[in-house]
């Protein structure tokens, strides 16, 4: 299957903790009216610049082998390297919101309107995470409509550059997936144009599978370490206490 | 004298239209620019910054704050057309090569501005040549490098290896930062600084800047 999905603008907007979180202010902070001003514009612009789209492309666990092995700099040992080969169906995707909000933060900056800049490049970042959670939604969806899921089982996704998983993956997954078509191209540093795009294997399988502590040795310098409250949305409340390699 | 205060608290309410105006009637009272730029400007900024540091403010106030502060600059900056705007010294900013992510460095170069420094931001995708091309040509004190990705970090340890080989090492500091960068990172490198926000970095400017001049 290879599938490009047009994600509804109003399914990716993201949520204010997730944005405020970024601009450095706590959960719980009550906000002033012009912080509150600044993100309600930079929600409205983000909201009617955004272009949503993804691209699917199912891979068989012998083929994504290869392309996590990427260039070879992964770190050793990693909850990817163990998780995809236990797994049902893997897909690769790559989701973008498009360059026009990029280009207005861009301009922003430029005419010294820096908060709405900031904010909006918040926004934007949150959004675009929201949009790659859709993919994953979406993709469970299709894999339930062809029976090839079940309500027990889940999806999760990993990306080059988290986990252990080398940014130079990038490489192969490009040459395998070929986002192109959604115009999402590559750089030599591996980054990726649109800025605001995420890339990365869907995997679909039994939720233990996914169970991993962050105590692996790259977790300590993680900023992000986003891996433990995805796990948790996963199971929901019945998430199972779990440490490394022990069920 | 009281407009003084009032410009610089107009900066920390993000109160651009009467930053500008206050700036303007300072002028016609035949207040010194430079001593509108130290005290109103520049103090109100810093009194934004302390702010900030103690969590009683957050990000959006300070880019409201230094919104506000750039109009006043924008009404002081041809009074000093001749000699050019005083700053308490030169920094060249940029993104480094194969990376595009420059909203970190922008707060970087807002706050450093706001501080009373000259910054010539180089944009983003920045090679070493480029960075010290721009730190010789401008005689500037310190390079400020950004990255996001763990791919690019070596630029900046690629651009301190063309510093020494031009035997300007020491003479033209240098301060890293980014997500992925830190303090053992720009040691190992041997960076003079490293930025984990954007006031922090502009402490680090002002220590390396006081290095310089003593």
């Amino acid at each position: 299957m290879r599938k490009i999905l047009e994600i509804p603008v109003d399914e990716i907007r993201p949520e204010e903790d997730a944005v405020l979180e970024t601009q450095g202010i706590p959960s719980g902070q009550e906000l002033t009216e012009d912080v509150k001003a600044l993100l309600n514009r930079a929600t409205d612009l983000y909201l009617g610049l955004s272009t949503p789209r993804a691209i699917i492309s199912d891979i068989s666990i012998p083929e994504f082998a290869d392309i996590y092995h990427g260039e070879g700099k992964n770190e050793k040992d990693t909850p990817l390297d163990a998780i995809f080969r236990k797994t049902d169906s893997l897909a690769l995707f790559a989701v973008t919101i498009g360059e026009r909000v990029t280009k207005k933060i861009d301009r922003l900056f430029q005419a010294n309107d820096f908060a709405l800049g900031s904010m909006l490049d918040s926004v934007a970042s949150a959004g675009t995470d929201k949009a790659a959670g859709r993919v994953e939604s979406r993709y469970f969806d299709l894999l339930s409509e062809k029976g090839e899921i079940t309500p027990s089982k889940g999806v999760l996704r990993f990306s080059p550059g988290y986990c252990g998983w080398h940014m130079s993956g990038q490489k192969k997954l490009f040459e395998f997936l070929r986002p192109e078509e959604i115009e999402v191209t590559l750089l030599e540093s591996y980054l990726m144009k649109p800025l605001k795009s995420i890339s990365g294997v869907l995997v679909a399988g039994d939720k233990e599978i996914f169970v991993f502590d962050d105590s692996y040795p790259f977790c300590s310098v993680c900023k992000s370490r986003s891996c433990q409250e995805r796990i948790k949305a996963l199971f929901g409340e019945s998430r199972p206490n779990r440490k490394k390699g022990v069920v | 004298m009281e407009i003084l205060k009032e410009i610089s608290e107009s900066i920390q309410q993000g109160d651009g239209e009467k930053v500008s105006e206050l700036t303007r009637q300072a002028v016609e009272q035949k207040i010194p620019p430079k001593r509108i730029l130290d005290e109103s400007l520049i103090g109100g900024m810093n009194t934004i910054g302390e702010r900030y540091k103690a969590h009683e403010i957050f990000l959006p106030q300070v880019l409201l704050a230094a919104k506000a502060m750039y109009a006043g600059m924008d009404v002081l900056r041809p009074l000093f057309l001749k000699e050019g705007m005083p700053a308490v010294g030169k920094v060249v900013i940029g993104t480094v090569q194969g990376d595009l992510h420059d909203i970190g460095k922008n707060l970087v170069g807002i706050m450093l501005k706001g501080a009373g420094f000259e910054v010539i931001d180089l944009g983003n995708d920045v090679p070493p040549e480029k960075f010290v091309e721009a730190a010789t040509k401008e005689d500037a004190t310190v390079i400020g490098m950004s990255a996001l990705l763990t791919t690019t970090m070596p630029v900046m340890k690629r651009t301190l290896e063309l510093l020494k080989e031009k035997g300007l090492t020491g003479k033209i500091r240098t301060i890293i930062g980014g997500a992925p960068v830190s303090e053992e990172f720009a040691q190992q490198i041997g960076a003079d600084g490293y930025g984990y926000d954007s006031t922090n970095a502009v402490e680090c400017v002002k220590r390396l800047v006081l290095m310089q001049t003593q």
